[in-house]
Order: C-alpha cells, then structure tokens, then sequence
C-alpha cells in the first residue's frame, strides 16, 4: 500500500489498541526518582544560590534533607534494575545505551526526517546516560564534602568544584526533559499510565513500533 | 521480544558515554582546584563588572550567604543595637552612630571558608574589637568573649588573647559598602585569621565571660580555635600572615 492509497482508503479498520511503553516498575522507578531530584535541586540550590539560601535559611535542617535525599537517589532503580519485576526496565536500559546509524542520522536536522528511530531518541538516549552519570559523581563528590575528613584540601575543594558544576549540568538536563515532556502529552500520558498510541509510536518511533506490533510503521512523509 | 533495535548495527555509546562522565568527575577532583584557580583569575574580573548578576551564580570567586535560621535577618542601622556586658566594669548598650564614631580601622585580607572556597582580597572597616572591650573595662578574671547575633541562634566565642587581636574587629563596611543585610549587617564581626564560621554575622551582643563557650557550628564538630590552615584538618594558606598564632 502507498502513501497515496493510504490516505484516499476510507477508514475502516478498528483503532489499534494503544502500545504499552513504561511498566509499572518503570513508572515507579521514574516518580520516586524524580522525587529525589526534586529534592535534591531544591535543596541544594538553597545551599548554594545566594538568593535562594537567604529565603529558606535552616541550613543545618537543608543539609541534613540534602544529604540523605542525595544517597536515596539510585536506590528506586537498583531496586527496579533487579529480579523478575526489572525485566522490562533491563531491556530499555540496554536500548537506551545502544546508538544505531539512524540516531547518529537524527542530529543532523536535514536528515532528521529519514532517520527509523527506535524505542527513544538520541536525546533521551543522552539525558538518561547524562543523569546516571551524574547520579554517581554527585554521590562520591558530596561524600567527600560531607565526609571530608580523609581527604587533602585539594581534593575537596576538587570535590566541591565537580558537585557545582554537574549540578548545573542536571538542573538544565532535568530543566530540558520537564520542557519536553510538558511538550508531548502522549509521552508524558504515558509516563503516567504507562500506554501510548500506537499512531505516536509509528510517527515518531518507527522502529520500535515495528517491533511491538510486527507491523510495518508506514510512516508518511511530512504533510 | 527482545530488543531487536538491530544490535548489529549499533554500538554501545551510552557506556562509552557514562565512563567517560565519571572519568571527567574523577580528573575534576584531582585537579578541580588548580582549575578553579586558573577559572578565577581569567573570568573573575568579567563576573564582577556583570550588571546582569546571572554571572554571578557561576561556581567560583564569590561569597556564599549561609544563614541557620530561616530567612535573612533585617535590621536598619536606626533600629541596630550593641549590648556589651558580662564580666565588664561598664555595662553598655552602643548606637549604630556611636559604634561608627569610635576610632575605625580598615583591612584586606582573603575570605576562606571551612567548605572550601575563598574570596580574595576582601575589604573590610570597622572597629577593632579590643577598642569596644576597653571602653566596657575587661575585669581582671575575665577569660573570654562570646558573641550572639540577631538572627536568634548563632554565637561564636573567642579567647580573651584572641579577641584583643589586632586583625579582630566589629566590621560595618564591606569593599566600601555598607555591610549589606546578606553579609552580616548592620553590624558583624571579623576574625582575619579564622574560618568564616568564626566571623558571626548579625553580631548583637558581646558577653565577656570566664571560659569559652562553643560557638553553633562548634557544637556540630567544628574546632573551637578556627585558623585558617591549621584547624578543622585542612591546609589552606592563612589568610593573615602574623608571626606566632597565638592560643
């Protein structure tokens, strides 16, 4: 079937059922986490930003909330990663860290159009490996600024150096991904409930559509 | 189904990726100091001329407001008064005006915190502290000075050999400024040769007492005696180059 034959066809089909995108564990995993970085960047801009620190004050009380929020962090998804429960959450992470030729594709907006993408795009793909990253570089850099006893001043002021500048690296790495799912709600639906449309994931993830549904995707080219 | 994302034809850049990150975070704490230095000197003049103040909130060269309490304690130079009492012959409670008609002094000298960052060559005036001790009269059992501040929980205290220091004063100007609420004012005070935690902010009474009284960070494990560089287990240049610290 053509492109052109496609959209002269009336339609008769019944709606496809829509895809499921997140599990449970998925999701779980996902607001508990965000929890924690909510946390995390409140708190620590308040220890941190002149203006902020003058609002809230308490400093000992936000170090405190800090800290133990911080070491909370990768606790949902190395509780999520293991056991019969992980096992959808295992298989995004590898998609998540393997790059194909049409992600590579996807950067150049010329080629953006052509490119099958899978379950996510390069950006997600980058984000998420972004904020792993950064998850255990803040929790060995604010050990040492919390704990700092066995280190040389160096090393700390080392430590305090690494801890601002990621965290400014997640506030616009998180700032970005609230940015851009507020700008897709069947995306951001399904973070909530977990299923998307089958007709978003043929627009916009093609590939992966195809292997959910073994259907082919058909994309049609930009109306 | 597993992921069929033709595995073949991909390559896994998310854990070259992530390696890489935590790579970048390790040479970050070896040698974030040198480079924070290196950060300073050529972009700290550019963040100080910023009208904007955006620039400001960029990690290096600048003062960190810490308060304990919530919010930030406000009080005009009308309204600010300075108990001194204790072990003192002269009980007194001093005026803005009159703290300011005392004999001033002024100072330049780095601001290094216990965390970890340090302001260079910060400017300070006010009055030396030995100063306001001698017009209350030190009696002779005296043995140290506590100091409280308006914000309703911090003290800080000193030794009577310290507080006669030269380099300790009640500050009330900052680089020509008047001594902005965020750093301590109307009145604060500053002990040169100290971590910052030693300097209270918001200062409203000085208590002369017969033995030091640990101050609100001291009670939560930081040393009593502050010198930059030889307390609280670091290394940091003194900010006051003074022959014989003495204790």
């Amino acid at each position: 079937m053509t492109a052109v034959q496609a959209r002269s066809t009336p339609r008769l089909q019944p709606p496809e059922p829509d895809l499921l995108r997140f599990d449970r564990t998925e999701r779980l995993v996902h607001w508990t986490t965000a929890m924690l970085f909510l946390t995390v960047l409140f708190t620590g801009a308040s220890l941190y930003a002149g203006p902020v620190s003058q609002l809230v004050g308490r400093r000992d009380l936000v170090r405190s909330v800090h800290v133990i929020a911080g070491l909370c962090l990768p606790l949902p998804f190395l509780l999520g990663v293991v056991g019969r429960w992980g096992r959808r959450l295992r298989s995004d992470v590898e998609r998540l860290n393997r790059w194909s030729i049409d992600d590579r594709r996807w950067w150049r907006r010329a080629k953006r159009s052509d490119a099958q993408l899978g379950k996510f795009n390069p950006g997600q793909k980058l984000n998420a490996t972004f904020i792993a990253a950064a998850v255990v570089v803040m929790i060995a850099s604010g050990s040492m600024m919390k704990w700092f006893e066995p280190f040389p001043d160096s090393w700390r002021t080392g430590a305090t150096f690494v801890h601002d500048w990621f965290a400014l690296g997640l506030w616009l790495a998180i700032g970005g991904h609230v940015w851009f799912a507020l700008r897709d709600a069947d995306a951001l639906r399904a973070m909530l409930h977990g299923t998307i449309p089958a007709r978003w994931a043929r627009a916009h993830r093609p590939r992966w559509y195809e292997e959910e549904t073994g259907n082919p995707a058909n994309r049609l080219k930009n109306p | 189904m597993g992921v069929v994302e033709a595995v073949e034809r991909s390559s896994p850049v998310g854990r070259r990726a992530f390696l890489t990150l935590l790579g970048l975070g390790a040479a970050g704490i070896a040698v974030g100091a040198r480079v924070e230095g290196w950060l300073e000197r050529t972009l700290g003049p550019v963040i100080a001329r910023d009208p904007t103040g955006f620039l400001s909130l960029l990690p290096f060269g600048r003062f960190r407001i810490y308060t304990v309490t919530g919010g930030l304690p406000e009080r005009s130079r009308a309204d600010y008064r300075l108990r001194v009492d204790g072990l003192v012959e002269r009980p007194m409670t001093l005026r803005f005006d009159e703290l300011v008609a005392m004999p001033s002094m002024r100072v330049v000298h780095d601001f290094q915190c216990v965390t970890g960052w340090r302001v260079h060559d910060v400017a300070w005036k006010g009055v030396r502290l030995r100063d306001v001790l001698d017009r209350a009269g030190v009696r002779p059992h005296a043995r140290a000075v506590r100091f409280v501040s308006f914000d309703g929980a911090y003290s800080e205290s000193l030794t009577l050999a310290q507080a006669r220091r030269d380099d300790v004063m009640v500050a009330y100007e900052l680089e020509g400024e008047p001594l902005s609420s965020a750093h301590g004012g109307p009145a604060r005070l500053y002990v040169a040769p100290m971590y910052g935690y030693k300097s209270l902010k918001w200062l409203s009474r000085i208590e002369v007492t017969d033995s030091v009284i640990p101050g609100f960070w001291e009670e939560r494990g930081y040393d009593v005696d502050g010198w930059v560089g030889a307390s609280n287990g670091r290394d940091d240049d003194p900010t006051v180059r003074s022959p014989g610290r003495k204790r």
